[in-house]
């Protein structure tokens, strides 16, 4: 629109030498700049904020909430905040690679107190900014030296943000069968056909627990033929553990998959995110780890992380860092704080139960199973499109339109509606 | 056989390198020029008071909680850090014609804007599109323009090394033969590394060149405070861009005024035609957002935004950075006058016309080796100097190295 005024005026002003004022006001560099449309995910949380239906339930974003619909902060969080108040400490930059302390802590959480890699310091681990700059890092960093391979498989159906981060970073998408719609469960068959298929050493994205969006996970002796499979195709193992603790409730339990293909050699990549097991979302609070062949190959790659980091955002942001160090480092504090994860991954175990209990009372004749079954924050309902426009529009219950649902959106006081609008859709 | 096993060991971050070697170094008398951070006269660095005030009234706060912020980062900043840039009063913001995207640190900023402009400015795909940083300019914005994309990032003369002053002639002739369209990195005040700013009849043929010539203007505000110790005067040349009509961007960093470093902080302002223009410009920053880090860090821009809409806050921060740009005033005045007394060759006048954090002394790269090696006083390769690392305590040490150094180092 800036654009045809701006061509009206200069028609009838001509061309003069004080250009300047007048066609300057008129014009816009951004005249051509499309309205971008709202990001799915984020963008359900948006809509509910402008809904006025006192009934209206937000299923959108994976953001923990008690039982009474609330934020919940940790109480390990708040005491490792008072602890670190009363040290006084300065503000100085961090380094590019972020908080020792905190690195240390979430290698060490994620692979096991004392496992080899560790040990032998063949790992490098930076701080990010949550899990998306740990992807992103990740991507840059593939981008740039895995050049034998431009294709990263996805699970079908991914986090909606994986595909724009690693097309970003100059990487390819492809998918490999994950989720079966008709069981509303794991499609293994149909995973390993498409695995074996992978061309050599393109990267594949695994999901370490609590897969977002289906919440369906591989059962163990899964995951061993999965790793099988994937080291006789030679492949880049890159595993997104954002929920490690959430899913289970117990962090060894849920890092388990991550701690075998180690173990089977799997020389992997792995994103960690500290946004929901410490409820610490805003505070981006993440890592990225990489496992190398020995000591000298994760110095040579960190050096190279560092340039990556850098013209991006100089060095990651120490709040959220400092926090969760002093809970990983801090033996009582860390005790309450599985206390704490434990009972956050029990509430949603419990609304799942609730939810199905409800659908029967409604008198759903569906199966639900796999509300059940699944496991982690996030339901793949099986609800279609349509029918969560539905849910939406008539029920104020906003989710993605893939059907997910955030279980700790569910309460025991909002339960009952929301089933009665899932079998008002779905009847 | 690794998949890895060709990546090559990258050189270290030479500023990060030099405090790393000033650490590891014996020598009782060292002294760290290097890192742009402040420091107290006691060679600490410091929590701002008002800083350490409102982290308190933030502890307290039992309605505040750690949930994500929007992808554009914390309203209340974005607004107010805006408004710290282009004044209370701007016809920009009453026109409805500002926008601002929360952003990790200056960098962050930087980042942001530099994607946007590869993607969306004059067409879309900016690849081939000339940017330019001074000569000599802060060195990762190199790397920053690099990575988002574009292919060809050049400097702009800048620095007169025998006058050591502004080659205000090379400047304007570089703007008149870029070609149109082409990017310019202004650093809004306190121009790192030289300190060396325009003055603002030097600002204001800049700005005629560049609105001629249809360039973009994408500042670099750093140290907004930090140089003269009013927040209006070192925003001048932002201001008086924004009065000559310009659509344009400015990364803010609040790093430095909030002695902030580690929790980065960040803004990224964008003055546009009207509102609308603002708001397609926005969505398509969330997208760019929503691939980098998804939102920003809460803690620092709440600390930010606590501070800059409390008057009794506002009005004691105000007063915290006028005394770190006090005490760096007096720095330079005093090296400047031992430098004097000592009767060091040349000419020292640029320390106390310089302005801000840094100071290009002019000492050659041999010279600076010299200060490291057999004076143990940690400064960059160009000869840059942290105003901040000197204290009444180590200024004579430094002076007379310095002077030691011109004399037996050509």
């Amino acid at each position: 629109m800036a654009l045809l005024k701006s061509s009206k005026i200069i028609s009838t002003v001509g061309v003069h030498p004080p250009l300047g004022v007048l066609s300057i006001r008129a014009s816009s560099w951004w005249s051509e700049v499309q309205m971008g449309p709202p990001d799915p995910i984020l963008g359900v949380s948006e809509a509910y904020k402008r809904d006025t239906n006192s009934k209206k339930i937000n299923l959108g974003v994976g953001a923990y909430r008690d039982d009474q619909g609330k934020p919940y902060v940790l109480s390990c969080v708040r005491k490792a905040e008072a602890q670190i108040a009363a040290k006084k400490l300065d503000k100085e930059y961090l380094a590019i690679g972020g908080l020792g302390d905190f690195t240390k802590a979430c290698a060490k959480l994620a692979l096991g107190d004392d496992n080899e890699v560790i040990k032998s310091g063949r790992n490098i681990t930076v701080q990010t900014i949550s899990g998306t700059g740990s992807l992103r890092i990740g991507a840059n960093f593939l981008s740039r030296f895995h050049t034998e391979a431009r294709d990263v498989y996805l699970p079908k159906p991914s986090w909606g943000n994986h595909t724009p981060i690693f097309k970003d970073a100059g990487m390819q998408l492809k998918a490999y069968t994950y989720y079966d719609p008709k069981t509303c469960g794991f499609d293994f068959q149909g995973a390993l056909n498409d695995i074996s298929k992978i061309p050599e050493k393109s990267v594949i994205m695994l999901h370490a627990c609590a897969h977002n969006p289906t919440g369906v996970d591989p059962r163990p002796e899964q995951w061993k033929e999965i790793a099988d499979l994937v080291k006789k195709r030679n492949l880049l193992v890159f595993f997104d553990m954002a929920y490690q603790g959430f899913a289970s409730g117990d962090i060894d339990r849920d890092a388990w998959a991550v701690r075998y293909f180690i173990e089977q050699g799997h020389n992997i990549v792995l994103s960690q995110s500290f946004a929901k097991n410490m409820g610490l979302y805003g505070e981006r609070v993440g890592g990225f780890t990489v496992v190398c062949k020995d000591a000298e190959e994760a110095n040579r790659v960190e050096s190279q992380l560092k340039i990556l980091i850098r013209p991006i955002y100089s060095n990651p942001p120490m709040n959220g860092a400092r926090i969760a160090a002093t809970i990983l480092n801090t033996p009582d504090l860390y005790k309450e704080w599985l206390g704490e994860v434990h009972g956050m991954a029990n509430r949603i175990i419990t609304m799942r139960e609730l939810l199905v209990a409800n659908l029967k009372k409604e008198g759903s004749t569906r199966n639900w199973k796999h509300v059940i079954d699944q496991i982690g924050m996030f339901c793949f309902t099986g609800l279609k499109p349509e029918q969560v426009e539905r849910l939406t529009k008539e029920f104020s219950v906003y989710m993605t339109k893939d059907g997910r649902i955030s279980m700790a959106g569910v309460t025991s006081g909002n339960v009952g509606y929301l089933a009665q609008g899932i079998h008002a859709v779905t009847k | 056989m690794s998949l890895f096993g060709e990546v090559p060991q990258a050189t270290p971050v030479a500023v990060f390198k030099l405090s790393n070697d000033f650490k590891e170094d014996p020598n009782p008398m060292k002294v760290n020029l290097g890192v742009g951070a402040y420091r107290t006269d006691e060679g600490q660095p410091w929590v701002l008071p008002v800083v350490k005030k409102v982290e308190k009234i933030i502890v307290a706060d039992n309605s505040l909680n750690h949930e994500y912020l929007p992808i554009l980062g914390l309203p209340e900043f974005r607004s107010s850090a805006s408004k710290i840039a282009l004044g209370e009063d701007s016809p920009a913001i009453q026109e409805n014609r500002v926008g601002a995207v929360q952003c990790l640190g200056g960098t962050g900023a930087l980042k942001m804007g530099a994607e946007f402009l590869r993607r969306w400015y004059n067409g879309n795909d900016n690849m081939k599109t000339p940017v330019y940083v001074s000569a000599p300019t802060w060195e990762n914005h190199n790397s920053v323009f690099a990575n988002a994309g574009f292919e060809d990032v050049r400097p702009y003369k800048y620095w007169d090394a025998e006058k050591r002053g502004l080659d205000l002639a090379g400047f304007l002739g570089d703007l008149e033969t870029a070609p149109k369209h082409s990017i310019f990195v202004l650093h809004a005040c306190a121009h790192n590394p030289t300190g060396t700013d325009p003055t603002h009849v030097e600002w204001m043929q800049v700005a005629e060149v560049m609105k001629r010539r249809k360039l973009f203007v994408f500042f670099d505000s750093a140290y907004q405070g930090f140089a003269s110790g009013c927040l209006d005067k070192d925003a001048w040349a932002v201001r008086y861009f924004v009065t000559q009509g310009f659509e344009m961007f400015c990364a803010q960093s609040f790093s430095k005024n909030f002695g902030l470093y580690n929790e980065r902080v960040g803004n990224l302002t964008i003055v546009a035609r009207d509102a609308d223009n603002v708001r397609r410009v926005l969505s398509q920053m969330e997208k760019i957002v929503r691939v980098n880090w998804s939102n920003p860090p809460s803690q620092g821009a709440r600390l930010v935004a606590i501070t800059l809409n409390t008057a009794e806050l506002f009005a004691e921060w105000k007063d915290n950075v006028k005394t770190m740009a006090d005490r760096v005033l007096l720095m330079r005045a005093s090296l400047q006058a031992k430098l004097q007394v000592l009767g060091t060759p040349g000419t020292w006048d640029h320390i106390t016309q310089q302005i801000g954090m840094f100071s290009f002394t002019g000492l050659n790269p041999k010279q600076v080796e010299y200060m490291i090696k057999e004076r143990s006083i940690y400064l960059m390769a160009s000869g840059r100097i942290n105003m901040c690392g000197l204290t009444t305590k180590n200024i004579d040490y430094v002076a007379e190295s310095i002077h030691e150094t011109v004399v037996n180092v050509q």
